[in-house]
């Protein structure tokens, strides 16, 4: 029954969005962390998403997501003057990471209702097999 | 005396087709952060007629010619034009896939439905109450 084939399309999106998730907690939770030196700062890292066909002939029109990498923000690393703190380098610079939480909340939004759309896929997909089972009832 | 194959008539090929659609849809759905990925869709009308037994199709009698019999669910389907493409490639609408979706999984129970009377019909036939 080719109903199934939806759980695992849907199911590898869910585990692709939640990958997303993680990276954006990941993210806003290390939003204040500073570094003393710009190599050690924390970068916002990103989950790269890839289609992935299922199957040969017949079934290749479906394809469910993989995660192929996770990127880290090339943008530049802040630093700031705070001589008192422990971590700060010779000069009394901290470097802060790059991560922006307005994209982070933005990126956190889409994938926690791309995850729900997913979620009410699957659903959808088990309630309609059961119908199919009580067909002649 | 109808044929066991015809005694739902459309309906299971209509059935196997929501199916394939609902799998289509769902890729769409699934992919709707994926860079350059393109919706998809399933021309229902055209996968039907070639589902549907007894509508006639051109002959190919020789290798050259382009044969119209038998094109699958597979060769009916087609990208959809983007209403909003997207910069990184994709070209997925959520709220389109959504509605296709829905409407999909209505038409499913229709023709279960149908399905359902056909056979209640059967039975009222065979045991008469």
């Amino acid at each position: 029954m080719s109903f199934f084939r939806i759980f695992d399309t849907a199911g590898s999106a869910m585990s692709a969005q939640s990958v997303r998730l993680n990276t954006t907690a990941s993210n806003l939770a290390n939003a204040d962390t500073v570094a003393s030196s710009p190599e050690s700062a924390y970068r916002a890292k990103e989950p790269v998403f890839a289609a992935i066909q299922q199957g040969i002939g017949k079934g290749a029109e479906t394809a469910g997501v993989r995660v192929t990498g996770i990127s880290e923000s090339q943008l530049p690393i802040g630093s700031r003057f705070e001589p008192g703190n422990p971590m700060a380098n010779d000069d009394g610079y901290v470097f802060t990471p790059n991560v922006n939480p307005v994209d982070e909340l933005v990126n956190m939004i889409s994938a926690s209702r791309a995850y729900q759309n997913d979620v009410e896929v699957m659903n959808s997909a088990k309630q309609l097999m059961l119908k199919t089972l009580e067909l002649g009832k | 005396m109808t044929q066991p194959n015809d005694l739902f008539g459309i309906h299971t090929q209509a059935l196997a087709l929501w199916q394939r659609r609902a799998e289509v849809l769902s890729t769409n759905l699934a992919n709707a952060d994926t860079p350059n990925y393109q919706a998809r869709d399933i021309d229902f009308r055209a996968a039907l007629g070639a589902a549907t037994p007894g509508s006639l199709p051109l002959a190919a009698p020789s290798s050259g010619q382009i044969d119209t019999s038998a094109p699958s669910a597979t060769e009916s389907l087609k990208y959809r034009v983007p209403m909003q493409p997207s910069l990184d490639g994709n070209t997925v609408d959520a709220e389109t896939e959504q509605s296709a979706f829905a409407e999909n999984s209505v038409r499913y129970q229709a023709s279960l439905t149908f399905i359902n009377a056909q056979i209640r019909m059967l039975r009222t036939a065979i045991t008469g109450t």
